[in-house]
């Protein structure tokens, strides 16, 4: 008996067995899946890109990809139109106004929230958080036609805030609180909940207060969690135009920039090409506002808290 | 430094689920208890309700002569250290351990002497600007005893603070945290599910089980008079030997074994109990004796310890190292009766 036979071995990494072979094969379907995803999901972005660097005529003859051939025919034009047809600075001013409260409120008042929801003890309190994230299916616009109602029954429209000497935007920031809030309670709730609770009652026997234990205890760890819905609620509050248009709607003094970008194109559809480079331009702030806030994404700040 | 004072304890959750029964324990001033039992036995619960972290659903506990059943955890004047020892993880070593001091208000130069005071005597000089997470496990134990020590409470509670460090470091914190409760002076409750800890530790022990209190005693008391079935079964390893006898006449009688009690005992049944170490290859004159065949040789050096069958039951045997035994010998084995327990077969309460 001297024919060799290929006896298993035990190694996982042995080369050419089976198992090597389905690893190297799934990584490799991975990367192929995740590459292509990646892909797919920027050609709109990087064609937007092109366009807004193109003219107008070259945009409805031919397709973007045409001007990554040579001759290169790129121009500015979209942009310095863009910026001389609308009043930019004003609606910029604006965005950051809505947007900056929008942000703080809801995630000030979840924090709080949340805490109560995650660590106190109170009748009625499962079920009111039950209700809470039930809150999360209702659609946005069912509500629009009530809260503008009510709006206006208590005088909160732009302009009369504007005539009694209050900002003009208090209608969006509670709108967009509102809105943002059952999410921010649910998300921050969870991951309050996830903190170990030996910390709650070591802090407690070390004489923390509920207040004590909030401030110095659970926000410091819950920065990355605070962070990521800092993130979404400001690109939220940011990128939106339907809150912004039914709540202080044609009041060119108080619209933020989606506002003024879409006014930009005319009721025909004409100067689209505008709406590129604007496109560009509103992306600007966000993505300063993502990498600044994304290195508090690190996982395991909790680690060497608790365990050995 | 007070007495601690738990009477008629009752903790319930439901109707029908009693983690404690009736618990009634007097730790003095200064001493070292430990509460042990198997997992579930109640006794991180007695020790929370000592805590403040679990109200009490009967009875009073008393630190010193203050009953302090209403009174919230931070006044009690008690520091705990918890199995994961619940280290702030976004703070320094100094600002764990000045948390509690800080929580009193007290005076920023005051807590600084405390805090450097703990870390000297716990050798955490080097550490303090460092994050809990830039520690090993056994330097986390160690502030997280700082952050008791910083207070100088009355009492000490600490739940299972070692069953997170690897065995070597554990048996070095063992001795460490005995050095520790002498120098400080201060009553130590500690809470553990290992019965060396237990015996190696405690000026007193209290076995629990069940959610009921079985013995209180010293590590010798409850080693060589156990209270009944379990507790002798808890303590020592190996385990004891248990042997099912009836008695007739004064004489315990079992399957591959008969002994005369050295006192009368009123069952006609029960468990006959005998630690390994009264099994010996030294047969006295006229003492009982045993036929064991066996199955299993440990060999450890110092002891060598013999597994097998007597008549009908397994008996464990402590004999001299040199002695040359092979699995499925049949030895002769001596009895020592000082060592003997009788067991009652309904209550498993002790009779010897």
């Amino acid at each position: 008996m001297t024919v060799a036979v290929a006896s298993p071995t035990s190694s996982t990494t042995a080369r050419f067995s089976p198992r090597w072979l389905s690893d190297r094969l799934g990584g490799l379907v991975l990367h192929v899946v995740v590459i292509g995803l990646t892909v797919a999901w920027m050609v709109p972005t990087i064609g937007l890109l092109i366009t807004s660097f193109r003219q107008s005529a070259d945009i409805s003859n031919s397709g973007w990809w045409t001007a990554l051939s040579p001759p290169f025919k790129f121009t500015l034009d979209n942009y310095s139109q863009m910026f001389a047809a609308s009043n930019l600075g004003q609606s910029l001013f604006n965005s950051f106004m809505i947007s900056i409260p929008a942000t703080i409120i809801p995630v000030t008042l979840a924090a709080f929230a949340a805490y109560a929801f995650a660590w106190m003890k109170f009748p009625g309190r499962d079920w009111i958080f039950l209700a809470l994230v039930g809150l999360l299916a209702v659609p946005l616009q069912l509500t629009f036609i009530p809260v503008t109602t009510e709006f206006v029954k208590l005088g909160l429209t732009p302009q009369h805030l504007t005539a009694i000497g209050l900002p003009p935007f208090i209608p969006l920031w509670l709108a967009h609180a509102g809105y943002g809030l059952p999410f921010s309670i649910y998300l921050l709730s969870n991951f309050f909940r996830a903190l170990p609770s030996d910390l709650f009652e070591s802090a407690e026997i070390d004489g923390a207060g509920t207040l004590t234990v909030f401030f110095r205890i659970v926000l410091p760890l819950s920065v990355p969690a605070i962070a990521s819905l800092v993130i979404f609620q400001f690109l939220w509050v940011w990128n939106d135009l339907l809150v912004a248009l039914i709540y202080v709607g044609g009041v060119a003094t108080v619209a933020p920039v989606t506002v003024t970008l879409v006014n930009l194109v005319g009721s025909y559809g004409q100067n689209y090409q505008l709406l590129t480079a604007a496109a560009f331009f509103s992306m600007i702030v966000p993505l300063v506002v993502f990498l600044s806030l994304q290195r508090y994404f690190v996982r395991g700040i909790l680690a060497g808290s608790v365990k050995g | 430094m007070a007495s601690v004072t738990y009477d008629h304890v009752v903790k319930r959750y439901t109707a029908d689920l009693t983690v404690v029964k009736d618990f009634n324990v007097e730790i003095k001033d200064k001493e070292f208890m430990v509460l042990v039992g198997p997992s579930g036995c109640g006794k991180s619960t007695a020790l929370r309700m000592l805590a403040g972290l679990e109200a009490i659903s009967e009875g009073e506990i008393r630190i010193g002569d203050r009953v302090v059943n209403n009174v919230a955890a931070k006044d009690r004047d008690i520091a705990m250290v918890f199995q994961s020892y619940a280290l702030y993880p976004h703070m320094s070593v100094y600002d764990n351990m000045a948390f509690p001091l800080q929580m009193q208000h007290m005076k920023k130069d005051d807590i600084d002497k405390r805090v450097k005071n703990a870390s000297r005597i716990l050798g955490l000089d080097n550490f303090l600007k460092r994050k809990p997470r830039a520690l090993s496990g056994g330097q986390r134990q160690r502030v997280a005893l700082g952050r008791a020590i910083v207070r100088s409470p009355k009492v000490f509670l600490l739940d299972e603070p070692l069953s997170n460090l690897d065995a070597k470091l554990r048996g070095q914190t063992r001795i460490e945290l005995q050095k520790l409760h002498r120098d400080l002076q201060t009553t130590f409750i500690y809470v553990t599910h290992d019965q060396v800890e237990a015996m190696t530790m405690g000026d007193r022990i209290a076995i629990m089980n069940a959610g009921i209190l079985q013995q209180v005693g010293t590590p010798g008391d409850i080693y060589d008079h156990p209270a009944n079935l379990f507790v002798a079964g808890f303590i020592g390893s190996p385990t004891m030997n248990f042997v099912p006898a009836t008695v007739d006449n004064g004489t315990a009688k079992a399957s591959g074994l008969e002994v005369k009690l050295p006192k009368p005992v009123s069952a006609a049944k029960g468990t006959l109990g005998f630690r390994p170490e009264a099994v010996t290859d030294r047969v006295v004159e006229g003492g009982p004796t045993m036929k064991m065949k066996v199955d299993v040789v440990e060999r450890l050096g110092s002891d060598q310890f013999l597994y097998g069958q007597v008549g009908a039951d397994q008996v464990t045997a402590r004999v001299d190292p040199r002695m040359s035994v092979q699995p499925g010998d049949t030895v002769q084995l001596g009895l020592d009766t000082r060592g003997l327990h009788f067991f009652d077969a309904e209550t498993e309460k002790a009779l010897i």
